[in-house]
């Protein structure tokens, strides 16, 4: 069976002042109907470039490479350039939860208009209809008071209220794919789970594949179905999420784990991975983490090693230097 | 006063509601008759409900929100400020010693100034610096800090990820010495390594330049970790507040108990064993009479009086203060 995304060696420059930066390089990904890809990874790794790739939502001063292929729903979307074609990817199979809501509310229209407006462009339904739809979805990520909240501007609500208004506004079209990102940042945890559950049911009963981004390895744990680790543009692990979580295998994702804070601990200092985070003007050559990896050896082949995931357990690919790293390390 | 640098006395800030020009104008209840006292050098926390009015707090307490009624008094070195009485000049003052840290930079950064301008705007409105030399050092030397490639700080903000933007709002904060900062959601979108990095940076230069914060999060296990005294806020109310150890061990009301059993195990067998929240979530706009938590208290006790008790926090352990509704 084919899957609803794939994402196929797929790079993404960026053109600045300073020179050409790598934000992506060399990703391959897939979800299926009814699957959630969780993707982790270090601040500025690429998650959400690559998101946005997507629903080609990146700046003018974007490249990517020709051999690239993003294939939804047996179309490239690399090769969309109509309006008529974009329609289909933005807001129409594909809904973003964006990282920063304010992003995606226009500060002078109020929330319910926003949302209407956006149902009317993508479903046959009239004005009645989608307001309905609209007020419904609010509640259901638990807003009280939603017919009077559909009538505030973003910047009336809470920080938490705006990132549930804009995931209201996303599922409400019911797209074939959910890309999420960082969706439950702004929320207490009592709320988070209930907006993850309903996430979840939302899955279940249309089949949705989703992409959800979040550096909250727990919220991981709850939602993903597979996980992809990403550092400096590369995915360095990727495998099923009770795998990954368990039985990390790549320096940086062991790295990870051990950065988070026990709260059951609290005497243990907070342990963040060591060095400086190289900039993408100056990727490292050969393995990427090699400037900050606790087992870098200089007379390794960590600087020679060509980036490349190998399958260590069924489904658990690990880049091929990672693997090594007991030997090389 | 004397280690207090903030005290918050029977504060309550409401906003106003109006459907359309024609309707009648209801009120917000976003902050509800709170009282705070802030430790110099502290770290404090600020966690609970989305919604419930810890962002209007913080903004209040820096005089960027009105003040309903009550007032907000900082207690500086030589003089205390009233903040609900305060001329230009005092404002001006404020200003400098005061910072917040934004729940949501993309809102937050000009996209228009480039990063180093973004974080030396502070130094040269507040004309702290004399040369742009020194400004640039200064600038240069925080963004180091806030683990910024110094390369990119001629960029504009949208070429940065949202990680690498909350560093930026945070370098900014620090880059004029303040005395005060309210941090809101500061480290929401950066990952656990990064995130302990900018922790072990705030709580450094907590020590080193006896900073004190404000320090408003979502994330409880790293509340836990960083904070010495922490308040939960449910719907406009302070319901619980303690030292962050005993708090953690020991919650007293409700909402405190359901809140720490919902934070997500890393572990994807364990089927959380959280308490889980049912019946309608209350409204701002309409709070329910008597305790703000009974149309959801998943445990109200057999002496619960719910209805009829008015809010206000009883001292049950020294330092330890919760709402009296749920205590028996
Ligand atoms: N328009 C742009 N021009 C230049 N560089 C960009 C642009 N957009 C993103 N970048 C760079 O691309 C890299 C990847 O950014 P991206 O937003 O995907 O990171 P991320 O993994 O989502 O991080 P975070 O967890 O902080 O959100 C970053 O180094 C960022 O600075
Ligand atoms: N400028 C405003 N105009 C109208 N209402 C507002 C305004 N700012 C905040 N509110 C309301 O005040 C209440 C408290 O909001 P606040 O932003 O303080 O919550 P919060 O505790 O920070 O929540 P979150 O965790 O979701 O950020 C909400 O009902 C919100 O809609
Ligand atoms: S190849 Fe070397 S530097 Fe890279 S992850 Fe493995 S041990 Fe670390
Ligand atoms: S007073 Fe009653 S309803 Fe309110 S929190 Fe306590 S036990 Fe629950
Ligand atoms: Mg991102
Ligand atoms: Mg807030």
């Amino acid at each position: 069976m084919s899957h609803l995304l794939e994402v196929k060696n797929l790079d993404v420059k960026f053109d600045t002042d300073e020179g050409r930066i790598t934000a992506v390089e060399n990703i391959s990904l897939s979800v299926d109907q009814g699957e959630v890809l969780g993707i982790v990874g270090e601040s500025g790794s690429g998650k959400s470039v690559t998101a946005k790739s997507i629903m080609k939502l990146n700046p003018g001063n974007t490249s990517y490479n020709e051999d690239a292929e993003i294939i939804l729903d047996n179309e490239n979307v690399l090769q969309f350039t109509s309006k008529q074609d974009l329609k289909k990817i933005r807001g129409g199979k594909v809904s973003m939860i964006f990282q920063e809501p304010m992003a995606s509310f226009a500060p002078a229209i109020k929330i319910g208009a926003q949302m209407v407006e956006q149902l009317l462009i993508h479903k046959n339904i009239n004005k009645d209809e989608a307001k309905s739809i609209s007020i419904n979805m609010l509640k259901r990520v638990g807003i009280a008071d939603a017919e009077k909240r559909f009538n505030q501007y973003a910047f009336e609500l809470s920080g938490g209220m705006r990132q549930r208004a804009m995931i209201a506004m996303a599922l409400s079209t019911m797209p074939k794919l959910l890309l999420a990102d960082e969706p439950t940042t702004a929320l207490d945890v009592t709320i988070q789970a209930q907006v993850i559950n309903l996430i979840k049911d939302i899955i279940k009963e249309y089949q949705m594949g989703v992409i959800f981004i979040t550096h909250d390895l727990g919220v991981i744990a709850q939602v993903a179905d597979h996980v992809a680790v990403m550092y400096l543009g590369s995915v360095v692990e990727k495998g099923p999420v009770n795998e990954i979580l368990k039985n990390p295998k790549h320096p940086y994702t062991k790295g990870l784990l051990q950065a988070l804070p026990d709260i059951n601990n609290l005497d243990a200092p907070l342990s963040p991975i060591p060095g400086n985070i190289p900039s993408p003007l100056d990727r490292p050559t050969g393995c990427v983490f090699r400037t900050r990896c606790p087992h870098h050896n200089p007379e390794g082949k960590d600087g020679k090693i060509e980036m490349k995931l190998i399958e260590v357990e069924p489904g658990h690919w690990v880049d091929q230097c990672g693997i090594q790293c007991g030997q090389n390390g | 006063m004397g280690d207090n640098l903030i005290s918050v006395n029977n504060v309550s800030v409401n906003f106003d509601y109006q459907e359309n020009f024609i309707s009648k104008k209801q009120k917000i209840h976003a902050v509800n008759n709170i009282n705070i006292k802030i430790k110099k050098g502290s770290f404090f926390g600020l966690v609970g409900e989305s919604g419930s009015g810890k962002t209007t707090l913080g903004r209040a307490i820096l005089g960027a929100n009105k003040i309903s009624s009550g007032n907000v008094i900082f207690h500086d070195d030589e003089r205390d400020y009233d903040l609900t009485n305060m001329n230009k000049q005092d404002l001006k003052e404020y200003r400098k010693k005061a910072q917040l840290i934004f729940q949501d930079p993309y809102a937050a950064l000009s996209p228009r100034m480039t990063v180093r301008d973004i974080i030396a705007e502070p130094l040269e409105v507040m004309k702290i610096t004399n040369s742009r030399q020194e400004t640039d050092e200064r600038v240069r030397d925080i963004a180091a800090k806030c683990r910024l490639n110094i390369e990119h700080l001629r960029r504009f903000p949208h070429a940065f990820s949202g990680g690498q933007r909350q560093r930026i709002s945070i370098a900014r904060a620090l880059v004029s010495n303040p005395k005060f900062i309210v941090a809101d959601e500061s480290v929401a979108a950066l990952d656990v390594s990064i995130q302990a990095d900018i922790l072990n940076l705030l709580k450094q230069l907590q020590t080193e330049l006896n900073l004190t914060y404000l320090f408003i999060s979502h994330d409880l296990s790293v509340v836990a970790h960083v904070c010495d005294v922490v308040a939960v806020m449910y719907l406009g109310h302070i319901v619980e507040m303690g030292p962050s150890r005993e708090l953690f061990k020991n919650p007293k009301h409700s909402y405190t108990k359901a809140l720490l059993s919902s934070i997500p195990s890393i572990d994807p067998e364990k089927r959380s064993e959280a308490i889980e929240l049912k019946g309608e979530i209350p409204s701002a706009l309409n709070p329910p009479p008597g305790c703000v938590f009974r149309t959801r208290c998943p445990n109200p006790g057999l002496d619960c009086k719910g209805g009829e008790i008015t809010m206000g926090l009883t001292e049950v352990e020294p330092g330890h203060w919760v709402d009296q509704c749920c205590v028996l």
